[in-house]
């Protein structure tokens, strides 16, 4: 099932959690929402839900508005942040609520919801779990409950809020890679909320970057990674480091020195250039390039991130340098990013 | 859940044990203290009231217990209960649903309403019903020219006890509901559930100790309240005086026995329903109190 978000605003209380937000999911594709917390992205997935009600705009499931349809009509399975397993019922009767309440003509007899439950269970690898309560479960476990009970209802699309958000990271590792595996045999169109970009980027088919109640870009891991649109999107996906500079007739400035990178069509005026700390070219000796003194430095894993000051202004950025570079204290370090982007200032 | 939630609770009471150094002799005297007020103001009456009614054996407590009058305020305190009861809880249900799982303007002072009756003194409830209904009143003559009668009648009875016993369930389970949240029910239509069903099948059991709670206390108060239904039931006997209307009576008779025999009836009342109170209060303690875990 497709689903478009066609400019959906939302106000709780006159305040905008979303602002004119538009998206098109595709069938069967695996999206995930990520962003800082409070950037809207339960906002978001509970209006596709139908928890909420957008205050402008549309969505669309397929070729028909969605927007007036109640939760229960939009056929939706929805996973909690905190699972909302009935704790009163047992595994299976969990599983098995959503066929339970459906109407008389279409509820099926109380063995065969016995069977699609285990059936579930089975896909979840929960089975022999069946006569246990939600209380009597570990967190993975429960998760996997939550999973198969939404998935009990054939829903069109799967919408899962932080799924994995209150489990350790051994945990959180496993059930990915097995939600995955999961998408890709049942094929649901499945959107998930996270705010750990590397659950996002291993997970999604594209990552749907939202900061302050938008969408700043929508792309592949690969897109959002190696060409950020914004300058949150650089910083908030991988580590980034950024530098005040200055356009000057195609180039760019530190200070009063040109550092090599031009920007053929740029105009003139205050600009901030991003580069990834790991993405630099040292260099021996300078031409034209970005210099400055180490202040400080730390061992992370098999390199070595150092932080330097640059020019006049002590502006501070952090680069990362081959374990064995003789780089110490007060030594001067000179390079130039290998990838980058400037955002000029606003205004 | 309730297990993590007992072992915590007792370590914490271990602690304080552990942490406060009365010494022996200070903490004999607190609890001789505590006990003995208890026993002089609580239990000596309750057992007077016994041994009043059994004073002359048991034939003449069988006696008055069976007699017309007696039988009638008993009938009329149980039909009391059984309208009064129910109507509190669905309004205490629909009232602590509003509270808990929706926002609206005013919530606060439909709050405060519900505790009305809590800081009203029951004698002016009952007043407010004469006031209402009473032959000076407008509604009381328009209604009595249909033939109903409110005030000194059954009618006037249950409404004053429905007035007194309605902060009973609703207090118990506003808290109860506001921690548990709009999690479950969302679920629920979720997962194709129409509203009733998320009720009965979510709600209700999410729910069910804490109404049980409720509806107890509120029984208890429904068949001892006297001073609102005093004011409004006129004192019939046989046809509108509920059992402690009718003790009074009684005992305003010098018929000592017939009161206290009476009276027996209402303390058994309190001690089942305080035994019954208990049992709740132990076994399902954490889905009362609206504490169930982190
Ligand atoms: N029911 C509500 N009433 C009022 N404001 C709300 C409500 N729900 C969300 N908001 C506000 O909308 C904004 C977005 O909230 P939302 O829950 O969508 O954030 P989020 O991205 O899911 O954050 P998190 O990662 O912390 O879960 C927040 O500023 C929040 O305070
Ligand atoms: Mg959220």
């Amino acid at each position: 099932m497709e689903v478009r978000v066609a400019n959906v605003r939302k106000e709780f209380d006159r305040f905008p959690a979303l602002h004119d937000v538009s998206l098109d999911i595709k069938s069967g594709e695996l999206i995930a929402l990520l962003g800082p917390s409070g950037s809207g992205k339960t906002t978001l997935l509970r209006l596709i839900a139908g928890l909420e009600k957008p205050t402008k705009g549309a969505i669309y499931f397929g070729e028909e508005d969605a927007s007036h349809r109640t939760i229960q009509e939009r056929n939706v399975g929805f996973v909690f942040q905190h699972y909302a397993l009935f704790r009163h019922m047992t595994v299976a009767d969990n599983v098995g609520f959503g066929l339970k309440v459906r109407p008389g003509a279409t509820r099926p007899a109380a063995a065969e919801i016995r069977r699609r439950a285990s059936e579930l269970l089975d896909l979840v690898q929960l089975s022999g779990l069946e006569k246990r309560y939600p209380a009597q479960l570990s967190g993975g476990q429960r998760q996997r409950v939550a999973l198969a009970r939404a998935m009990a209802i054939e829903p069109k699309v799967l919408l899962l809020d932080e799924p994995f958000g209150a489990l350790d990271a051994q945990v959180r590792r496993e059930l990915r890679r097995w939600l995955r595996e999961i998408h890709d045999a049942t094929g649901h169109t499945t959107v998930f909320v996270t705010h750990d970009q590397e659950e996002a980027l291993e997970l999604a088919d594209r990552v749907v970057v939202m900061s302050q109640g938008r969408i700043e870009q929508v792309g592949t891991a690969d897109e959002v990674y190696d060409t950020p649109n914004s300058p949150f999107v650089y910083g908030f996906i991988g580590e980034s480091s950024s530098l005040p500079v200055k356009v000057e007739d195609g180039q760019l400035w530190v200070a009063d020195r040109p550092i090599g990178l031009s920007v053929p069509d740029a105009p003139n005026g205050k600009a901030e250039l991003y580069f990834r700390p790991h993405d630099v070219e040292l260099l021996e000796e300078c031409n034209g390039c970005i210099a400055g003194t180490v202040v400080a430095s730390r061992r992370v894993a098999g390199t070595r991130r150092v932080e330097l000051e640059i020019g006049g202004e002590r502006q501070r950025v952090e680069i990362e340098l081959p374990i064995e570079h003789p780089a110490a204290q007060k030594s001067r370090v000179a390079f130039r990013p290998r990838r980058w982007k400037v955002f000029l200032a606003e205004g | 859940m309730a297990e993590i939630i007992e072992t915590s609770s007792s370590r914490a009471r271990e602690n304080r044990a552990s942490a406060i150094n009365e010494s022996r002799a200070t903490r004999w005297v607190l609890m001789a203290l505590a006990f003995g007020f208890l026993a002089i103001f609580l239990l000596s009456p309750l057992v007077l009231v016994f041994a009043e009614a059994f004073k002359r054996g048991i034939e003449p407590y069988t006696e008055a217990l069976v007699d017309r009058d007696t039988v009638a305020a008993i009938r009329l305190t149980l039909l009391v209960a059984a309208i009064s009861v129910p109507l509190n809880l669905v309004f205490g249900v629909a009232a602590a649903w509003a509270i808990a799982k929706f926002e609206f303007k005013g919530k606060a002072f439909l709050i405060t309403l519900i505790d009305l009756p809590f800081s009203v003194s029951p004698v002016i409830s009952g007043l407010v019903y004469v006031l209402l209904f009473g032959a000076s009143s407008v509604l009381g003559p328009w209604l009595k020219s249909y033939g109903i009668e409110i005030l000194f009648a059954v009618p006037g009875i249950v409404l004053a006890t429905v007035f007194v016993t309605f902060p009973f369930v609703a207090r118990e389970l506003i808290p109860l509901m506001q921690e548990q949240g709009t999690g479950d029910e969302e679920a629920a239509l979720s997962l194709g559930a129409n509203g009733w069903q998320a009720f009965w099948y979510v709600t209700l059991p999410n729910i069910k100790w804490g109404l049980l709670y409720g509806v107890l206390l509120c029984n208890a108060r429904a068949m001892g309240e006297f001073g609102a239904v005093s004011v409004v039931s006129g004192h019939i006997r046989g046809l509108t005086n509920t059992m402690p209307l009718h003790v009074e009576i009684l005992y305003n008779e010098y018929n000592a026995v017939g009161a206290f025999a009476v009276a027996s009836l209402l303390a058994g009342l309190a001690l089942v329903t305080l035994v019954l109170k208990t049992i709740l209060e132990i076994r399902f303690g954490h889905a009362i109190a609206g504490s169930r875990g982190h």
